[in-house]
């Protein structure tokens, strides 16, 4: 039995569109699944509708198989972090940890006992009596974490919690809220519209647009084969090239493009012969080669460990080729050189609307 | 070595700079600064000198108040040339004409004193043998110590009968300090009754204003806008015209009494104006807006994610109120329920208007002495007791609360 499980959950508030339409997906115990989107595809709504902030328009969502549509968030022993923390201003940082026990009634011996537990696990033992004021935002990002793992909840859900962070200290997070994960066997539910957190820190991601989810799948698969081309633009760096297709053979489809070139292609979202189809190649998997699409150099773009090129080719001046350095010449802008792609990292997606 | 000189040159530089800066600002507040000294500061040092300067007795009975100093037994009436300076006092002053002046200062402290000081100043003859026969003879109140005792106090130039009268106490000829007799002793009661309003007016206002703070801080800005302007609208009109509304309202036959009867709640009419009732209600209503916009402006800060967080670590509603929000908003309830009962016991027109005589708090009494007697030395005592309870009470208050933790507005 999943730990969560969304079946067929709708929710609009005007009763005109709906937020999230027909959502079905499945949280097993000790997962970390991201649910991954830009703002406005349904996937705050999603997290709020299991925190119990939200009640679906129809549909059912079920915990540990026993449905929770109508109980109060307080009832369903969910933790949750929230973007800006949300951390009792008038509560020492002790006392805000504590909270979810004391309500409880946990005895008070027994709480002293799981709140320094929980302040060291977050490396923060020695701050309990500070007011969250007196914390750096990573410190008080600490602190929520710790106050949401305290009482054990069966479920952690996290809104966006590393958004108002630094770069640096958001890279840091994303390891220690992965490690906390795996060491405690937690399920988390993670939104966040950063692909690059999604990819670091998930066992699996929803990819949600317009209150669809888009795949669900693992970061590599996901990365690697995208269902669709809102995924491929997605996550990660991508080019779309436009395309008809001309032969389908054996799960491959030859692929005419703007330019006439000829080029095999995964089938991943065409089937027929004279579809419109958009190739989607990732920059890394473009080579130099011998033969291959004709291609100018419009630009070179300096990245310390590599350098990208931007290319006219296949009828598009945005594509990007990435090259390691050491790896032959880099060709200057103007250079007339041939692309190579092979087929299986070159895939016919659906063609933009 | 060099470095050192600069830095030197450097924080003078600094210094400089800021001086100016200071002086800048300075001058900028420097009008108001001006004017609250001339109408603020100086009316209110002024009070508190009148309440125990007592300069009007020594002015129109020069003679009398220096004399009395040889009073040394004070069990008994003054020696003979004390009773000779009042006489010739009493002679010079009925001349000038401002015997009266003397005759209402004594009135305050002795029972009739009035008529004592002029009776005796009509009978006085221009010679006697023994002036303080002649003056027994005039009134026999002439020869008890308490009588002498009362022009001793009122001798000036400093007195604490205002003050000492302001807390219901008297002082004896002999110097003793005891309470009032129970017929002169309404100013403690009366102090009570003030500050026993002004903390029902504050509470009903809290009970009140704290849902409605609470709601507006709710809503979206545009429905809020609008609630703000509903609470702001009595401002609008006259203070005198809102608390005669009440009375329209709750007359025996107003929309009150009307309502309640219409409804079977009551079989006759009840009494809701010229009481206490009346005056807790238009009061509270008078004062509600200082209540609910610091309360207000405390709770729009206070976002709502912190009742959800709340919620997710496992607190009831309930429970999330009264360890979450209401904790965030004690700032405004320190800085709502301050404002409120500090206006509320200076209040003098809505008692005046809508009370009883039993309803009446010190400011109208302060009214009363200043224009109906013209006893400026009573009516500055009973001020100067009324700040200085008011600001015990605040101290304490602060104390309590701490003055870092309210917000105003």
């Amino acid at each position: 039995m999943p730990r969560v499980r969304f079946r067929d959950v709708v929710k609009t508030y005007d009763g005109v569109t709906a937020v999230v339409k027909r959502l079905d997906l499945d949280v097993a115990a000790g997962e970390f699944l991201t649910l991954l989107g830009p703002s406005g595809s349904g996937k705050t709504t999603t997290l709020m509708m299991l925190a119990g902030f939200e009640v679906p328009t129809s549909g059912t969502i079920a915990v540990d198989g026993q449905p929770v549509n109508s109980l109060p968030p307080h009832r369903r022993d969910i933790g949750m972090v929230f973007q800006n923390y949300a951390l009792f201003p008038h509560m020492t940082v002790a006392e805000n940890v504590a909270f979810p026990l004391s309500v409880r009634k946990v005895p008070r011996a027994e709480q002293a006992a799981r709140v320094d537990k929980a302040l060291a696990m977050v490396k923060l033992g020695a701050l309990g009596n500070r007011r969250p004021a007196q914390l750096s935002g990573g410190q008080q990002q600490r602190v929520a974490l710790a106050r949401a793992l305290v009482f054990a909840p069966r479920i952690v859900l996290m809104d966006e919690p590393l958004g108002a962070l630094d770069k640096n200290l958001r890279e840091h997070m994303q390891l220690e809220i992965k490690h906390l994960h795996e060491e405690l066997g937690l399920t988390v539910v993670y939104v966040t519209h950063d692909q690059s957190e999604a990819l670091t820190m998930s066992d699996r991601i929803a990819v949600f647009n317009d209150g669809v989810i888009q795949q669900l799948d693992a970061p590599d698969v996901l990365y690697g084969r995208p269902a669709n081309s809102f995924v491929a633009n997605f996550i990660g760096e991508n080019n779309a090239l436009p395309g008809i297709v001309e032969q389908v053979e054996q799960g491959y489809a030859l692929v005419r493009l703007a330019t006439g070139e000829l080029l095999w292609a995964l089938a991943v979202a065409v089937d027929r012969v004279g579809q419109r189809t958009a190739l989607g190649i990732r920059p890394e998997r473009i080579v130099l080669g011998a033969e291959g699409l004709q291609a100018r150099v419009l630009e070179q773009i300096y990245h310390g460990d590599h350098v990208r090129l931007r290319v006219a080719c296949g009828g598009s001046d945005q594509v990007m080729v990435k090259l390691r350095y050491g790896e032959g010449e880099v060709p200057a802008p103007g250079a007339e050189v041939t692309l190579a792609v092979a087929p299986e990292h070159c895939l016919a997606l659906d063609a933009p609307q | 070595m060099g470095g050192e000189v600069t830095a030197k040159d450097l924080r003078r530089r600094l210094r400089r700079a800021e001086r100016l800066n200071r002086l800048g600002a300075f001058a900028l507040v420097g009008p108001l600064l001006l004017f609250l000294l001339v109408v603020f500061v100086m009316p209110i040092a002024d009070m508190m000198r009148r309440s125990v300067h007592d300069p009007e007795l020594g002015r129109v009975w020069p003679q009398v108040v220096v004399a009395i100093g040889g009073w040394t037994d004070r069990s008994r009436p003054p020696p003979e040339p004390v009773f000779k300076a009042l006489a010739a006092d009493m002679r010079a002053s009925r001349e000038a004409g401002n015997l009266a002046v003397a005759a209402r200062r004594l009135n305050y402290d002795i029972e009739n004193g009035r008529s004592l000081v002029q009776n005796t100043a009509r009978r006085l003859p221009a010679e006697a043998t023994s002036w303080t026969e002649t003056f027994v003879a005039a009134d026999p109140r002439w020869g008890e110590p308490e009588t002498w005792g009362a022009i001793d106090r009122a001798a000036g130039p400093l007195t604490s009968f205002f003050l000492l009268a302001a807390l219901d106490l008297q002082r004896h000829a002999d110097g003793a300090i005891t309470p009032a007799p129970p017929q002169k002793s309404v100013y403690l009661d009366l102090l009570q009754r003030t500050f026993g309003i002004g903390l029902g007016v504050t509470v009903l206002c809290l009970l009140l204003g704290f849902p409605v703070a609470y709601l507006i801080a709710a809503l979206p800005p545009a429905r809020a806008n609008l609630l703000l302007i509903l609470v702001l609208l009595p401002f609008w009109t006259s203070l005198l015209v809102r608390t005669t509304a009440w009375v329209v309202v709750l007359q025996e036959r107003g929309l009150v009494n009307e309502l309640m009867l219409w409804l079977g709640l009551i079989d006759r009419p009840v009494r809701l104006i010229y009481n206490r009732i009346g005056v807790v209600i238009a009061m509270t209503h008078v004062l509600l807006p200082f209540m609910i916009l610091p309360l207000y402006s405390v709770m729009k800060a206070i976002r709502p994610d912190f009742m959800r967080a709340a919620a997710s670590l496992g607190a009831p509603p309930a429970t999330a109120f009264l360890r979450v929000y209401l904790p965030q908003t004690l700032p405004g309830i320190a800085a709502g329920t301050l404002l409120v009962f500090i206006m509320a016991i200076g209040y003098y027109i809505t008692p005046a208007l809508v009370g009883g005589a039993g309803d009446q708090m010190i400011s109208y009494f302060i009214a009363f002495y200043t224009s109906d007697t013209v006893n400026w030395g009573m009516a500055s005592a009973l001020g100067a007791v009324l700040l200085v309870a008011t600001l015990i009470l605040y101290a304490v208050y602060v104390r309590l609360i701490g003055v870092d933790r309210m917000r105003l507005g």
